[in-house]
Parts: structure tokens; sequence; C-alpha cells
């Protein structure tokens, strides 16, 4: 091998990583945001009403919490493989504690469909009902990001 | 010969003044003696001060989190400090009085008459009133038993000698608040619960070389002492949340946009769900009234 080419094989052997890392977020990665996003935007429909800052209505508050549950029961077996924790990757806050503890993570997991359900149960009974469900949520989101998830940048 | 007297003579001063400057010092003896402790006002207090956020065994949840067994390790700078036990019990302060309780958290000085490491955030504590320490005294000897035996930091030299800390409180432990208030009952309240109970400085403000907050720059972000990224800035320009959204934030962990606090804030929130609505309101207030960075 002349020096040139072996300079370029190592330069390629060198950025070929490199070049993966600045690429996008993985499948798996954007699958699990656009997840979150649904959660977010359905959560937002809810606590707006719980707050009063959104007229209360009955139908609407339904299909976000229908939503939610839909949400919850995402099969999440194959959104989260190896190398897709935040020291790894650029594009995610998953920290590595989610590969080091999955049964807490399950969880963490099965604890926000518990609070969905509660939701659904709650969203056609009145805007008093929604407060202390969303409260519900809200602790099951908090009890899994302490955890699990890294503050995004 | 004269001159190794005078030397002799000089050092002795030094050492001295030395002595005398790094010495503890505690409440005068009859600062709680007639003060008598309401156990429901000091839950509140109690939840406004974080107590459990580091006394709380890590990892517990709901009711667990009453046993104030210790165990949280903070890790700085200096080196790691670990909770102790405060629970009522052999191992914990069991034995305590009202007035110790008070010196710990007013004057940073253990029963013992030794300082404590300010990783117990008595320069917030030191605005508490004295009534108030009396309240959390009554509801701490509420709170369930724990035999846990509590751990030693674990610090090097220079930082491992308590002694020295006398130095770094006369330049970082002052009564004073930092927020001018006025005479809003509000922002008062809200004062209170963050300068003297909540310690949102402790994170939120960033230190100086010495691990003292640089009260210049108060509640405009730091990097994280544990290493991994920063806290985030407080301050109305930079926190421009509306005053509700804060509020409904410190009691279900929503933002705005329906992320949810993670971290440490989650157990913050966890606390903070205890407190009134108006509790909760005050402290927003509070927050919206901070000065931005000076212009430069």
């Amino acid at each position: 091998m002349k020096p040139l080419t072996l300079f370029a094989a190592v330069a390629i052997a060198f950025s070929a990583p490199m070049a993966l890392a600045q690429d996008g977020p993985s499948a798996q990665e954007k699958a699990r945001q656009g997840m979150m996003r649904i959660m977010a935007l359905n959560m937002g429909v809810l606590g707006g009403m719980a707050k009063g800052e959104v007229t209360y209505d009955a139908a609407r508050a339904q299909k976000a919490a229908d939503t939610l549950v839909a949400v919850s029961m995402i099969d999440q077996s194959n959104l989260w493989p190896e190398g897709t924790d935040n020291d790894s990757s650029m594009h995610t806050g998953a920290l590595a504690a989610i590969w080091e503890k999955p049964d807490d993570f399950a969880k963490a997991w099965m604890a926000f469909g518990e609070a969905a359900k509660g939701l659904q149960a709650a969203a056609g009974n009145g805007r008093e009902a929604l407060g202390p469900a969303m409260g519900g949520a809200g602790k099951s989101c908090k009890g899994c990001h302490e955890m699990f998830r890294a503050k995004p940048k | 010969m004269r001159l190794i007297r005078w030397l002799i003579a000089a050092a002795l001063l030094t050492g001295a003044a030395f002595w005398w400057l790094t010495g503890p010092r505690p409440l005068p003896d009859d600062a709680t003696a007639d003060l008598v402790g309401d156990a429901g006002r000091g839950e509140t207090v109690f939840w406004a001060a974080g107590c459990a956020s580091c006394h709380a065994a890590p990892g517990a949840k709901g009711a667990a989190r009453l046993v104030l067994a210790g165990g949280y390790r903070i890790e700085s700078p200096f080196g790691t400090f670990v909770a102790p036990n405060i629970s009522p019990s052999p191992q914990g302060i069991g034995g305590w009085s009202t007035q110790d309780l008070a010196n710990a958290l007013i004057a940073g000085v253990s029963p013992d008459g030794r300082h404590y490491y300010p990783a117990l955030p008595y320069t917030t504590y030191t605005r508490m009133t004295l009534q108030d320490v009396a309240n959390l005294k009554a509801y701490l000897d509420t709170l369930p038993p724990s035999d846990s035996p509590s751990a030693a930091h674990e610090l090097g030299f220079p930082f491992n000698v308590r002694r020295g800390l006398g130095l770094w409180k006369r330049l970082n432990l002052s009564p004073d608040w930092v927020l001018e208030a006025g005479d809003d009952p509000q922002l008062r309240r809200g004062r209170y619960l963050v300068e003297a109970l909540g310690h949102c400085a402790e994170c939120h403000t960033p230190r100086d070389a010495l691990g003292g907050l640089d009260v210049a720059r108060w509640m405009q972000g730091a990097p994280n002492p544990s290493g991994k990224g920063r806290i985030p800035p407080l301050t109305p320009d930079k926190l421009t949340w509306s005053a509700a959204d804060i509020a409904y934030y410190l009691e279900t962990g929503f933002t705005p946009d329906y992320d949810s606090a993670g971290g440490e804030m989650a157990q913050v929130v966890e606390n903070l769900a205890h407190l009134s609505a108006e509790d909760r309101l005050a402290i927003a207030a509070y927050l919206k009234a901070l000065p931005g960075p000076a212009a430069d």
C-alpha cells in the first residue's frame, strides 16, 4: 500500500463513524420523539381545559384521553435498540439507565398506561375531574423522566 | 534571638486570629426557649424546604419519602457529600431539641459545636424564622424512625477540615434578603419560600471559585455541579412563561408545551405539589420580579 493510499484508508476509517454520528437521529429515535410529541399535544388539550385556558369540551377531552391510552399501547420492544442512549447518540436524551434497569423502565412506562386510563375515565366528567387525573399523569411523566431522561439541550 | 521571639509571637497571634475567625457561632442559648411548634405548619415548611429531596432514601416514592433515612449523594467539585439520617431515631436526630435544629439550619452548627458543610443549604435556611424551625421540628417528630446509620462524607484535604468552614461562612452566610420585595404580601411570601426555604438559588445561581453563591448573578443559571449540562436561568428575560404557567409547572411538572420536569427538578415538583396554590403563585410572582442580567 502506498503511503498516500494508506493515509486515505485511515482517513476514511476514522471519518466514517464520525459521519454516521453526524447523520440525523435514527428511525427509532425519531419514532420515540414523535410518540412523545403526540403525548404532549394531547396532554396539552386536557391541560388547557384543566387550567381553564380553553373551554371544556367533553368530546374533545375524551378523544385526547383515548389517544393517550392508544399511545400507551404502542409496542415498545423495537423502539429502544442498544446504542440509542445519550452517551452514544447526540440526538436523544434517553439515559443509559433505560438499558441498565429494564424492569424499572418497563414499570415506569406501565405507570403512564395506568395514568392514561385514569384520564380516559375522567375526561368526560367535566372540567373539575380533569385536574386530579392530570396530576396523576404528570406524576407518571416525571417519574420516568427523573430516572431515564437527560435534560434536553 | 529577639527576631525568633517576635516570630513566635506573630505565629501565635495569627493562630489565635485564625482560631477566632473560624470558630462556630451558634445562636444565643435561649433563642428558641419560648417557642411552641405547630406540626401542621411544619409540614408546609418541610415540603417548601425540600428536606425529602436529599434526606429520603434514594429512589423512595410516595409515603416512603417521609422516612428520612439519608443516603443521597451530592457530588461536587470538593468531593461527595452523603445526606445523613434525620429521622426521629437514635441514628437520626431523635435526641435533638428545637435549639439544636435552629443551630443546624440557621447557624450551620451541629449540637456538638462543629461546622456543618453547606451541602446542608443553611446559607438559605439562615433566613428562616425561628418559629418555622420550631414548626418543622414538631413535624419531623411525627415522621417514621429509621435505623439506617449515616455514612461519612467522602472529601479530600483540605476540604475535610471542618474548621476552615468558619472563614467560608464569614464570607457566605448572610441573613440579608437578595430581592427587594417592598410591602407586597405575595412577593414577600414568595421571597420567603424561595430565599429562606426552597433554596432554588443553590442550583440556579452560579458559584464563585470558593463555592459561594455569586449573588450579583442571582438565578441566572449555572453549570450543573454534578458535571453534566447546565441548570437553566429563572430570570424573566429567559424564563418567559406566565406566572400561571410557572405555578402549574410547580404543581404538575408540565411545561407550557407539555413536556415534563425530569432529573432533580422532578423531586422539587413532587415537594411543591404539597403546597397551597397561593404559595405556588407566590413563588411564580417572585420569579417574575427578578431583575435580568445587568447590561454591560
